[in-house]
C-alpha cells in the first residue's frame, strides 16, 4: 500500500463479502423452493428471497466497485484520497441503507413497505432488480455523488492515467444510467423500454469499463508489463464494448411491444458483443505470458485469469446462445436466461471484485504483497470450488431450460408452465446440490482470510 | 498489438465509436417512441389500468412471474394470462382471490394478497390491456 488512505477499501470489501454470503444463502433457499414449493411459505415467499438474492448481489458489487476505486485511484493518481473521512462516512450510510432495505423486505409484506416508504409519491418499486424503496434509490444516488466527487477530485488533482480515467468514466456512467430507474410511466411498454437503459446499459455497457480498468490495474501490478501496451488494449476493449453493446440493447426489444426492426438490429449488434469479452481473455493471458516478474500473489493472478475466461463463457458464449431473435423467440424468459445470468454475473463482475480483493487485501492487512503460501492454497480451493459450482449450476439450468422450451413452447401439444416445471425437476435438484458446493467454496474462501502464516515478499 | 496502431488511435476509436453509436441509439429511440402508440394502444390505459400496474408493482408480482418474458421464472407468464384464461377477467380475479393463506402443501404457492374487489378488477384490467400489446407474436403459444 503506497498511500495510507487506500486502506478505506478494506471496510468496503468486508461489507461486500458479508453481503455476498447473504446472497448465496438466499439463493439456496430459492433453489429449495424450486423443488419443495412451500418451503418457508408464507414467511419468506419466493419473491422475497429473490429480491434479497438479487439486491444483495447488486449492492455487494457496488461495494466492491467502490472499494476497488478507493484502492486503485490513489495509487494511480499518486496522491492520497481527497477525503478519507467522506469515504468512511458514505460507507456507513450505504451499509445502513442496505441493511434497512433488506430488513424491510424480510420483516413486512412488500405492499406494506411500499406504503411505509410512500411509494405513491414517486412510484419506482416492484420492478425486477429495482425493487428498492424510492427513498433507498435516492440514498444510492447521494452515496454515488459523494463517492464520485471524492475520487473525481483525487484524479483531477493527481496523475491522470488511462486506467483511472476509464474507471471514472465507467462509474459516472453507472450513476447516470441509474437515474432511469426513477422513470416509471403507467405505460408498461415505455416502462420496460427505459428499464433496460439501467439494466442492459449497465452490465453490457458502462460496467465493462469498470471491469476493464480493474483488470488492467491488476495485470499491470502483477505482471509488470509496460503500461503503454496495457492501456492500448484497454481502450480497444472498451471501444468494442460500447460499439456493440449500445445498439445491442435491441436484444431486449424483440417482444415487449417495440417495433420489429429491433430484431435485426439487436441480433446483429448483440451477436458482436462477445468480441470485447474474447479480447479480455486474450489480453489477460497475453499479459501473464509476457510478464516481466513473478508476482508472489498467485491467487490474484488466478482470479484475474479466471475472471477473463468466465466472463467470456458466461456473457460471450451463453449470451450468444440465446441472443439471435429467432432463438430468443423460444428461449425468452426461461431457465436459459437464468443460466446465462448466473455465469455472466459471477464470471464478469463477482470475479473482478474478488480479483481486486485478492490483490489488495494482503497490502491492507500486513503490508506485504502476498499472503502465506498456505493461505493462498486455501483461497485457490475457494476459487475452484465456487467457479466449478457455477459452471454446473449453469449447465443444469441450461438443461432445464432446453427441456422447458421443448415441452412448453414447441410441438402441437404444449404443456402448461407448471407441468413442464414438474417434468424438469431433476435438474432443479441437481442445481440445488451444486448450490451447496458453491456455499462450501465460499466458506473455504472466507476461511482463507484467517489462515495466517508468514506473508510473502516481492520476489526478484 | 503492432506499434503502428497507437494508443491515441485506440482512444479515438473509443470516443468516436461510442459517441456515434450512442447518438444512433438516441435516434432509434426517437423513432421507436413515434411508432409505439399504434402498438401499445395507450388510448386504452384507463386510470383502472394504471392503478392495476401500481398494484402489480406494490405486490412484487414480478418476483415470481414473467410479464412479456421478463421477471422471475418461478411461476407462469402473465402477459397472455387473459387469453389463457379464456378472455375472462372474472377467472383471473377468482384465481388471485382464492389463494390459500398457508399455501399448498409441497407445491409452489402464491401468497394471499388480500385485495378488495376493486383492486382485483384493476389488476385484471391491467393484465387485459397487457395482453393486447403488439408483441410480434410472442409468446409462441398460449402456455406462455
Ligand atoms: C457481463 C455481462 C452480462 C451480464 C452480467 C448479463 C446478465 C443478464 C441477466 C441477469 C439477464 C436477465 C435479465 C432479466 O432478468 O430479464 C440477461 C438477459 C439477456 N442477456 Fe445478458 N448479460 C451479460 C452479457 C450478455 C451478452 C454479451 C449477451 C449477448 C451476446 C447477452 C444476451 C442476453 C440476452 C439475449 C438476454 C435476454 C434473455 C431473455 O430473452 O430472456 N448478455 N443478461
Ligand atoms: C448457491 C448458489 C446460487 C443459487 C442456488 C442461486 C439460485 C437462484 C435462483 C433460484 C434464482 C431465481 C430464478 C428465478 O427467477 O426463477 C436466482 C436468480 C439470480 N441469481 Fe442466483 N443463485 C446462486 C448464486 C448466484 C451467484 C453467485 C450469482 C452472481 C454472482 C447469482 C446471480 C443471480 C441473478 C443475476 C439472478 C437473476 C437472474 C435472472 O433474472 O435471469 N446467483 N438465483
Ligand atoms: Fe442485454
Amino acid at each position: 500500500m503506497k498511500y495510507e488512505s487506500q486502506g478505506v477499501a478494506k471496510l468496503y470489501f468486508i461489507a461486500a463479502l458479508a453481503l455476498f454470503t447473504a446472497q448465496i444463502i438466499f439463493g439456496l433457499i430459492m433453489a429449495f423452493q424450486y423443488v419443495v414449493g412451500d418451503f418457508l411459505f408464507p414467511e419468506i415467499p419466493f419473491n422475497v428471497a429473490r429480491m434479497v438474492h438479487t439486491n444483495t448481489l447488486i449492492v455487494w458489487l457496488l461495494f466492491g466497485f467502490m472499494g476497488a476505486a478507493y484502492y486503485l485511484v490513489p495509487e494511480e493518481s499518486e496522491r492520497e484520497l481527497h477525503s478519507p473521512m467522506l469515504a468512511k462516512l458514505l460507507f456507513w450510510v450505504f451499509l445502513v441503507a442496505a441493511g434497512l432495505t433488506v430488513a424491510g423486505y424480510l420483516l413486512v409484506p412488500y405492499s406494506t413497505l411500499a406504503e411505509l416508504t410512500m411509494n405513491d409519491l414517486l412510484p419506482t418499486m416492484g420492478r425486477e432488480f429495482l425493487e428498492q424503496p424510492t427513498i433507498t434509490k435516492l440514498g444510492i444516488v447521494v452515496v454515488a455523488l459523494g463517492f464520485l466527487f471524492n475520487i473525481g477530485m483525487t484524479i483531477l488533482s493527481g496523475r491522470k492515467t488511462v486506467i483511472n480515467i476509464v474507471l471514472l468514466t465507467g462509474l459516472l456512467g453507472l450513476a447516470v444510467f441509474f437515474l432511469f430507474s426513477f422513470y416509471n410511466p403507467a405505460n408498461l411498454v415505455l416502462d420496460k423500454y427505459w428499464w433496460w437503459w439501467t439494466v442492459h446499459l449497465w452490465v453490457e455497457g458502462v460496467w465493462e469499463l469498470i471491469l476493464g480498468s480493474i483488470l488492467a490495474f491488476v495485470l499491470i501490478k502483477t505482471t509488470g508489463v509496460d503500461r503503454e501496451v496495457i492501456e492500448k488494449w484497454l481502450y480497444i476493449i472498451i471501444a468494442m464494448a460500447l460499439i456493440t453493446g449500445i445498439i445491442g440493447t435491441g436484444h431486449h426489444y424483440y417482444w415487449i411491444g417495440t417495433p420489429e426492426y429491433w430484431q435485426l438490429l439487436g441480433s446483429v449488434f448483440s451477436a458482436l458483443e462477445p468480441i470485447p469479452f474474447f479480447m479480455m481473455t486474450v489480453f489477460a493471458f497475453n499479459m501473464v505470458n509476457q510478464r516481466r516478474k513473478d508476482h508472489p500473489n498467485k491467487a490474484a493472478v488466478l482470479w484475474a485469469l479466471g475472471c477473463a475466461v468466465m466472463a467470456f463463457l458466461g456473457a460471450g458464449v451463453w449470451g450468444f446462445l440465446h441472443t439471435l431473435a429467432p432463438v430468443n423467440y423460444y428461449t425468452h424468459g426461461t431457465q436459459i436466461t437464468a443460466a446465462h445470468g448466473h455465469m455472466a454475473f459471477y464470471g464478469a463482475y463477482a470475479m473482478i471484485v474478488l480479483a481486486m480483493i485478492s490483490y489488495s487485501m494482503p497490502f491492507m492487512t500486513h503490508g506485504k504483497p502476498a499472503n502465506s503460501n498456505k493461505a493462498q492454497v486455501v483461497e485457490m480451493w475457494g476459487f475452484w470450488l465456487m467457479t466449478i459450482s457455477i459452471v454446473f449450476i449453469t449447465l443444469f439450468l441450461t438443461g432445464a431450460g432446453i427441456l422447458q422450451v421443448w415441452l412448453q413452447r414447441m410441438g402441437d401439444n404444449p404443456q402448461s408452465f407448471m407441468s413442464a416445471q414438474d417434468s424438469v425437476a431433476v435438474f432443479y435438484w441437481l442445481r440445488f446440490a451444486a448450490g451447496w458446493f458453491f456455499l462450501g467454496g465460499l466458506v473455504v474462501y472466507l476461511y482463507s482470510f484467517f489462515v495466517g502464516g508468514e506473508p510473502q515478499e516481492e520476489s526478484a | 498489438m503492432s506499434d503502428k496502431f497507437t494508443k491515441s488511435m485506440a482512444r479515438n476509436i473509443f470516443i468516436g465509436g461510442s459517441l456515434f453509436f450512442f447518438l444512433l441509439f438516441v435516434g432509434l429511440t426517437f423513432d421507436t417512441m413515434g411508432s409505439l402508440p399504434k402498438r401499445d394502444h395507450r388510448e386504452n390505459i384507463t386510470p383502472q389500468v394504471a392503478n392495476g400496474k401500481m398494484l402489480w408493482e406494490e405486490n412484487n408480482c414480478i418476483g415470481c412471474h414473467t410479464l412479456l418474458g421478463e421477471g422471475a421464472y418461478f411461476a407462469p407468464e402473465l402477459g397472455n394470462v387473459y387469453t389463457r384464461f379464456g378472455q375472462n377477467k372474472e377467472v383471473i380475479k377468482a384465481f388471485i382471490a382464492s389463494r390459500p393463506v398457508e399455501g399448498i402443501p409441497g407445491r409452489r404457492s402464491m401468497p394471499q394478497f388480500n385485495l378488495d374487489d376493486q383492486q382485483l378488477d384493476d389488476l385484471a384490467e391491467f393484465l387485459k390491456w397487457t395482453s393486447e400489446i403488439d408483441t410480434n407474436n410472442w409468446p409462441p403459444n398460449v402456455q406462455g
